[in-house]
C-alpha cells in the first residue's frame, strides 16, 4: 500500500461521510424520493460497510508485524500545537479494527428484517458506530481518543434508547449514568497529564506516543491517574461491581446492538488499559494489579452463578461476557506474554462468539418475540440447523478446545498462574460454572420435547440469517484450530509492551 | 498413512453431520463405517509397524499455540503406548458403528447418531496421538463434548438430558484439575511437549512450588492435578457419578465410549505420563489407593442394581479401578493390558446388552426378565463367554484361559508382590480390594445371566412372544469381539506382560519383567515392589530413596500358590453364592419381588443408592450454587449495587425520573447529535483554554 494514502483516516471516515450522505439527500428529498432512499438505505450501509471490510483487511494485510512502532501514522492540525489529529496503528489496535470492520456487515445483514421502523436512521446510526468505533482504536492522540471513546456511546444510547425493548429508558439511563462517572473522572486525569506534561517536556502534548515514551510520572499521582481511567475502563468491560447496566442494557437493545455491544464496546475497556493503563501508570499497574486480579476472579465467579439463575437469554448472555471479560483484565495485569497476548485473543474471540450467541438469541426472538427461556424447549425438533449452530456456539462460550474461546481462556489462565496460582483456580472454577450456565440455557430451550404449541410453526433459520452466521461459525473454528493467525500479529506490540513495562518498573525499583 | 487413520473419522462426522440430510441415512451410515473400518485396518497396521517393528514417529501438522516459550503442535505422535489404544479405539468404534446399524434401524436420527460417532472417535484419537499435553487437553474435552451429545441422543427425554449435563460438567471438574496441572508443567518446565517435560523431571525432582497457600513438589502437585483429570474422565471415586447416569445414551454409546475408550483416558494419561508419576511416590500411593477404592466401592453396587445396563457401568467403574491401582503401583504394562482385554469383553458384554435390550423391546431393568436364553441363544452364548472372561476363568498356573484371567490376575498378583509382605501399604489395599471386587465381579456378573436369561419370565408375557434374536448386522460384531474376549490375553500375553514386553512397549512405558510362566512375572514383581516402596514410603522421602538402592536387586520374589489361586477361588465363590441366590429354589422370582416392594435391608439400601453419593452432591453442590447464584443476582447485583448505584442516585435526585421520562424517542436522536457536538466543543474549550 502507498505511504502517502490516509488509509486509517479513510477506513474511519467512510461509514460516517455514507451516513451524512443518506441523511442529506433523505432531507432534501420529496416525500416518494425520501421513500425510496429509506428503501435502499440498508443496501447503501451493507455495501458501505462491506468495502471497509476490504480495506480493513488489506490494512491487516499490509501491517507490517515485525515492528512495535506505530503505522500508518497520519498527523494534522488541530486544536494546537499539543493536540493534534493523528492517527495509527499497531498489533494491539489493528485487529480490533478488523474485527469491527468484520461485524459491522454483519449487524446490518441482521438487522434486514428485525427493524420494523426508521430504517434509514437505524442505518444512519449504525455507520456512525463504525466510524467512532474504529476512531477509538486508530487515535493517537489522548483527546482524539477522549472525543471517539465518549461519541461511541451516543449512537448506542440511541439504539437502544429508539429501537430498544419496553424498559428501554432506564436501560438508556443506567447506562449513561455509569459511563458519565467514569468519564469524568477520566476527563480530570487527562487534563492533569496534559498540564504536566507541560512541565516535564517542556510543551504540553497528548500525543499518545509521546506519552507513552518520554513521560515519566512519579509513583504517587500515577495510582490516583491510574484509578481514574481505570474508573472509566471498568465500567466500559465491565467489571464487577459496576456491570449491572450491561444486562438492562442488553435486554433492552435490538439485536445488532447486543452484537455491537457485546462484540466491540466492551473491548474499548481493555484495549484502553493496555494502551494507557499498562503504559503510562506502569507502578500504579502492579501495585494495583491485585485489586484487579480479585474483582476479575469475583466476576467471572459471581456472574456465572448469576448466569446460571436468569429467566432471559439476553440476560444470561450478558452476564456470561461480564465472565468472560474477567479473564481478559486477569490475563492483561498477569503482564506476561501469555497473559495479554490470551487477553487480546480473548477480546477479539468474545467478539466472534458474544456476537454470534445474540445474533441466535435473536434469531429466534424475531420468531416468537420473547426472550423468556421458559417459553421455549424442543426447538432441536423444529430448527435442527439453528441448534446445530447454537451447540457451537455454546460450546465456544464454555470455552471448549478446537474453538477460539479454548485459546483466550487457556492462555490468560497461564498468565495469570504464573503469578498467583489463587487466580487461576478461581478462573479455572469458572470454567466448571460456565459449562453449567451455558448447557442448562440449552437444554431449556433447544432439547426437550415442543411443550409449548405456539413453536409448533416455528422455521428454521433462512439463508439471510445463515450468511449471517457463517462468518462467525468459520472465524471461531479457525481460530481455535490456528490461533497465530492473531497470535503472530499481536506478538511484537505485546513483547515490546512488556519490555517496557519491566523496565519502568525496574528504573522505579532502582531509583 | 496416520492422518488418514486419525482424520478419517472426522471426515465421515462432517460428511454425516453436515450432509446427512442431503445424502440420506444410509449413504451417511456407510460413508462413516467404511472410513472407521480403513481406521481400524490401519491401526492394527500401525501396531505391527510400531510394537512389532519399533518405528516411532512424531509428525507435525499444524502451529497450534504459538506465544512466548508456550509452543503446542497439532502433532501425531505413535509409539507402542498410542498404538495399543489406536488399535482399541478403531477396532470398537468400527465394531460400534456396525451394531448400530442393526441397533438404531428404528430411530430417525441415524446420521446423526453416526455422526457423533465418528467424532468422537476422531477426539479420542487426537487424544492419544498427541505429543503435547495441549492437544491431549483438546482430545480430552472433545471426548467429553460427543459423549456429552451421545448421552443426550435423544433429547427429548429429560433424564437424557440431565444425565449429558452431568456427565459434561463432572468431566468439567475432572478437566479443570488437567488445565491445572498443564499449567503447573508449563510453569515448571517452561514447556507443554511431552518429551521435553519428561526429560527434565529428574532435574526438577525437588523443586518446591507454592499452591494456594501451601507448599507441594512441584512433580507431586502436577501428579495429583492430573490425576483429578483422570478421575472425572475415568469415573473414579468421588467423580463417578456420571457414568452410570450416562446409560441414558444408547446402548452402543455405552460400549463405546463407557466401557472401551473415553474412560480409559484416564489410564492413559497416568501411562503416557508415566515419568512424573514415577517421581511422584505420594501421589502414586494415592492412586493405588483411589483405584482400590473404586474397585471395591462400584463393585458393591454393581451387586444389587436391577438396570441390566447400569451393572455393566459400575463394573466398567469397577475395573477401571484395577486398571489405576495396577498403574498407581508402577504396573504400567499391566494396567494397559486390562485396558486392551477390557476393551474386548465389556463391549461385548454391554453389545449384548443392548442385544436383549433389542430384544425385548427396550426392557432394562432385569427384574423384568428372564427365561430368555431359548429365544436368544446365540446372544447368551456371546454374553457367557463376556462374563467368562471379565470373570478371569483360566486354569491357574497354566497359559490357558479368557482375556480378563491373564490381565486381572496379573494386576492381582503385582499388587501382593508389592506389598512385599507389608500389611498396612497401599499395595496391600490393592490386593485385598482387588480380591474382594474380583469376588464380587463374579457374582455380579453371573446374578446378571441368571436374572436376564434364565428362570421363568418375570416381565408381560407379549413381550417375550415377540422376542427375536438380533440381526445378522448385529451379530458380527458380537463375534469379533467375542473372540478377542476369548484369545486376546493367551495371544497377547507375551507382548504386554511377557517374554517380549520390554521389546513390544519399547520406551514408552517402563517394563524390566518377562512372564515366566506360571504365577507372577519375576520381573514384574520386582518392579513392583520397586515402585510400591516409594508408594509405601511416599510420607518420608528422604529415608525412602536410601532404601531403594538396596531393593532394587531384590529379583525374583516368591509368593505362596494361595495368592495365584486366589484370584481363582474368589471368581469360583462369587459364582457360587449367585448359583444359589438366584437358581437355587426359584430365588430370582423371590429376590426381584421383594425387590420391587421396596424390601430390604439398611445394606441393601445403601447399595441400591450407590452410598448416597448423588443425594450428597445434590446438598452440598447442586443446591448451594442455585441459592448462592440467587443471592448475588437479587441481593448482590439488584439491592447492592442497583440500590446502592444508579437507582439510589435516582431516587436522591428526585426530578430526574421524571425529566428521562420525557425522552421521547423521536427527541432522542437530536437529544443525542448535541451530546456528541457538545462534548467535542466542551474538550477543545477546555484544551484551547489551557494550550493558549
Amino acid at each position: 500500500m502507498p505511504d502517502n494514502i490516509p488509509i486509517l483516516s479513510i477506513i474511519t471516515f467512510i461509514p460516517l461521510i455514507a451516513a451524512l450522505v443518506l441523511m442529506v439527500t433523505a432531507r432534501l428529498s420529496k416525500p416518494e424520493g425520501r421513500a425510496q432512499i429509506e428503501r435502499n438505505a440498508p443496501m447503501v450501509a451493507l455495501w458501505t460497510s462491506l468495502f471497509v471490510f476490504v480495506l480493513a483487511l488489506l490494512l491487516t494485510f499490509s501491517f507490517d508485524r515485525s515492528t512495535a512502532d506505530f503505522q500508518f501514522v497520519e498527523e494534522a492540525n488541530w486544536i494546537n500545537e499539543g493536540i493534534k489529529y493523528r492517527m495509527g496503528v499497531d498489533g494491539i489496535s489493528v485487529l480490533f479494527i478488523l474485527l469491527t470492520a468484520f461485524l459491522t456487515p454483519l449487524c446490518i445483514l441482521g438487522s434486514w428484517k428485525s427493524v420494523k421502523k426508521r430504517m434509514l436512521d437505524y442505518m444512519v446510526a449504525f455507520l456512525i458506530l463504525e466510524t467512532l468505533m474504529i476512531g477509538v482504536f486508530c487515535a493517537l492522540d489522548l483527546v482524539l481518543f477522549y472525543l471517539f471513546f465518549e461519541a461511541v456511546l451516543v449512537p448506542m444510547f440511541i439504539i437502544i434508547g429508539v429501537w430498544g425493548g419496553k424498559n428501554r429508558i432506564y436501560a438508556s439511563y443506567k447506562f449513561f449514568l455509569y459511563t458519565l462517572l467514569g468519564s469524568v473522572l477520566m476527563l480530570a486525569a487527562m487534563l492533569w497529564i496534559y498540564y504536566y506534561s507541560g512541565t516535564q517536556l517542556g510543551a504540553p502534548t497528548t500525543n499518545i506516543e509521546t506519552l507513552i515514551n518520554e513521560l515519566k510520572i512519579p509513583g504517587g499521582p500515577q495510582i490516583w491517574l491510574w484509578l481514574a481511567f481505570f474508573a472509566s475502563f471498568a465500567v466500559k468491560m465491565p467489571m464487577w461491581p459496576v456491570h449491572t447496566w450491561l444486562p438492562d442494557a442488553h435486554v433492552e437493545a435490538p439485536t445488532a446492538g447486543s452484537v455491537i455491544l457485546a462484540g466491540i464496546l466492551l473491548k474499548l475497556g481493555g484495549y484502553g488499559l493496555l494502551r494507557f493503563s499498562i503504559p503510562l501508570f506502569p507502578e500504579a499497574s502492579v501495585s494495583l494489579a491485585p485489586l484487579v486480579f480479585w474483582m476479575s476472579v469475583i466476576a467471572i465467579i459471581y456472574t456465572s452463578l448469576v448466569a446460571y439463575r436468569q429467566h432471559d437469554m439476553k440476560k444470561l448472555s450478558a452476564y456470561s461476557s461480564v465472565a468472560h471479560m474477567g479473564f481478559v483484565t486477569m490475563g492483561i495485569f498477569a503482564m506476561n506474554v501469555q497473559g495479554v497476548q490470551g487477553a487480546i485473543f480473548q477480546m477479539l474471540s468474545h467478539g466472534v462468539i458474544s456476537g454470534a450467541l445474540f445474533f441466535c438469541v435473536g434469531v429466534i426472538y424475531d420468531r416468537m418475540h420473547t426472550r423468556e427461556i421458559s417459553f421455549y424447549g424442543g426447538l432441536a425438533k423444529r430448527m435442527p440447523v439453528f441448534a446445530a449452530i447454537f451447540m457451537l456456539f455454546t460450546m465456544a462460550n464454555v470455552g471448549l478446545p478446537g474453538t477460539s474461546g479454548f485459546v483466550g481462556e487457556i492462555l490468560t489462565m497461564v498468565g495469570a498462574y504464573q503469578v498467583n496460582p489463587w487466580i487461576a483456580f478461581g478462573a479455572a472454577f469458572g470454567m466448571i460454572l460456565s459449562a453449567v450456565y451455558a448447557l442448562h440455557l440449552f437444554r431449556e430451550t433447544v432439547f426437550g420435547e415442543v411443550t409449548n404449541e405456539k413453536l409448533n410453526d416455528i422455521t428454521d433459520m433462512n439463508a439471510r440469517e445463515l450468511w449471517v452466521l457463517t462468518p462467525l461459525v468459520i472465524m471461531t473454528l479457525v481460530l481455535g484450530v490456528y490461533p497465530s493467525l492473531i497470535t503472530d500479529i499481536t506478538a511484537v506490540s505485546v513483547d515490546n509492551l512488556i519490555t517496557n513495562f519491566n523496565a519502568a518498573n525496574l528504573a522505579a525499583v532502582g531509583g | 498413512m496416520y492422518t488418514i487413520l486419525v482424520f478419517a473419522p472426522l471426515v465421515g462426522a462432517l460428511i454425516a453431520g453436515l450432509f446427512g440430510r442431503k445424502i440420506g441415512d444410509v449413504a451417511a451410515q456407510s460413508v462413516t463405517t467404511a472410513l472407521l473400518i480403513l481406521s481400524a485396518l490401519l491401526s492394527w497396521a500401525a501396531l505391527v509397524q510400531v510394537g512389532f517393528g519399533h518405528t516411532e514417529t512424531d509428525v507435525p501438522l499444524l502451529r497450534w499455540f504459538d506465544v512466548g516459550d508456550m509452543k503446542a503442535n497439532w502433532a501425531l505422535q505413535i509409539d507402542t503406548l498410542t498404538a495399543v489404544m489406536l488399535v482399541v479405539i478403531t477396532s470398537v468404534s468400527a465394531l460400534v458403528h456396525i451394531y448400530s446399524w442393526g441397533y438404531m434401524s428404528h430411530d430417525d436420527g441415524k446420521a446423526r447418531f453416526f455422526s457423533y460417532l465418528s467424532l468422537f472417535t476422531f477426539a479420542m484419537l487426537m487424544l492419544v496421538t498427541s505429543d503435547n499435553f495441549i492437544q491431549m487437553f483438546f482430545g480430552w474435552e472433545g471426548v467429553g463434548l460427543a459423549s456429552y451429545l451421545l448421552i443426550g441422543f435423544w433429547y427429548k427425554k429429560p433424564t437424557a438430558n440431565a444425565a449429558a449435563i452431568k456427565a459434561f460438567v463432572t468431566n468439567r471438574v475432572g478437566d479443570v484439575g488437567l488445565a491445572l496441572g498443564v499449567m503447573t508443567v508449563f510453569l515448571v518446565f517452561g514447556s507443554v511437549k511431552f518429551d521435553v517435560v519428561f526429560a527434565q523431571v529428574a532435574d526438577k525432582k525437588d523443586l518446591m512450588l507454592p499452591f494456594l497457600g501451601m507448599e507441594f513438589h512441584a512433580i507431586e502437585l502436577i501428579a495429583a492435578l492430573l490425576f483429578v483429570g483422570a478421575m472425572g474422565k475415568s469415573a473414579q471415586f468421588f467423580l463417578h457419578v456420571w457414568l452410570p447416569d450416562a446409560m441414558e445414551g444408547p446402548t452402543p454409546v455405552s460400549a463405546l465410549i463407557h466401557a472401551a475408550t473415553m474412560v480409559t483416558a484416564g489410564v492413559f494419561l497416568v501411562c503416557r505420563a508415566y515419568p512424573i508419576f514415577e517421581a511422584a511416590p505420594i501421589t502414586s500411593g494415592f492412586i493405588t489407593v483411589m483405584g482400590a477404592l473404586t474397585a471395591f466401592f462400584a463393585a458393591t453396587v454393581a451387586l444389587v442394581q436391577n438396570d441390566i445396563k447400569r451393572v455393566i457401568a459400575y463394573s466398567t467403574c469397577s475395573q477401571l479401578g484395577y486398571m489405576f491401582f495396577a498403574a498407581g503401583l508402577g504396573l504400567y504394562n499391566a494396567a494397559m493390558f486390562h485396558l486392551f482385554t477390557h476393551a474386548f469383553f465389556k463391549a461385548l458384554l454391554f453389545l449384548c446388552a443392548g442385544s436383549v435390550i433389542h430384544a425385548l423391546h427396550h426392557q432394562q431393568d432385569m427384574r423384568k426378565m428372564g427365561g430368555t436364553y431359548k429365544l436368544i441363544p446365540l446372544t447368551y452364548i456371546f454374553m457367557i463367554i463376556g462374563t467368562l472372561a471379565i470373570t478371569g476363568v483360566g486354569i491357574p498356573g497354566t497359559k490357558i484361559g479368557f482375556a480378563g484371567f491373564f490381565s486381572k490376575d496379573v494386576i492381582i498378583e503385582g499388587a501382593y508382590a508389592a506389598a512385599n509382605g507389608g500389611l498396612y501399604s497401599p499395595a496391600m489395599l490393592a490386593f485385598t480390594a482387588g480380591l474382594l471386587a474380583a469376588l464380587m465381579t463374579s457374582f455380579y456378573s453371573w446374578r446378571l445371566i441368571f436374572l436376564t436369561f434364565h428362570g421363568k419370565h418375570r416381565g408381560e408375557p407379549d413381550v417375550l412372544k415377540h422376542a427375536h434374536e438380533s440381526p445378522p448386522v448385529m451379530m458380527v460384531p458380537l463375534i469379533m469381539l467375542a473372540i478377542g474376549a476369548v484369545f486376546a490375553g493367551m495371544y497377547f500375553y507375551k507382548h504386554f506382560i511377557g517374554d517380549y514386553a520390554s521389546a513390544f512397549w519399547a520406551h514408552s512405558i517402563p517394563v524390566d519383567n518377562a512372564y515366566s510362566g506360571t504365577g507372577l512375572p519375576p520381573g514384574l514383581a520386582e518392579s513392583a515392589s520397586h515402585s510400591a516402596d516409594a508408594a509405601a514410603h511416599g510420607g518420608d522421602h528422604g529415608e525412602a530413596k536410601g532404601d531403594h538402592g538396596d531393593d532394587h536387586g531384590g529379583g525374583h520374589h516368591d509368593f505362596p500358590t494361595w495368592v495365584i489361586w486366589s484370584p481363582f477361588i474368589a471368581m469360583l465363590a462369587g459364582f457360587i453364592v449367585a448359583w444359589f441366590m438366584y437358581m437355587f429354589k426359584d430365588g430370582a422370582a423371590k429376590r426381584t419381588a421383594a425387590s420391587v416392594r421396596g424390601e430390604g435391608g439398611v445394606l441393601y439400601k445403601f447399595l441400591l443408592n450407590k452410598w448416597y453419593v448423588d443425594e450428597l452432591y445434590e446438598m452440598i453442590f447442586v443446591k448451594p450454587a442455585r441459592k448462592i447464584g440467587d443471592i448475588f443476582w437479587k441481593i448482590g447485583d439488584q439491592k447492592l449495587i442497583d440500590g446502592l448505584g444508579p437507582n439510589g442516585f435516582a431516587a436522591m435526585a428526585s426530578g430526574a425520573a421524571k425529566r428521562i421520562s420525557k425522552f421521547q424517542s423521536g427527541y432522542l436522536f437530536h437529544y443525542a447529535l448535541v451530546m456528541l457536538v457538545g462534548v467535542a466543543a466542551i474538550i477543545a474549550l477546555v484544551f484551547t483554554a489551557v494550550g493558549s
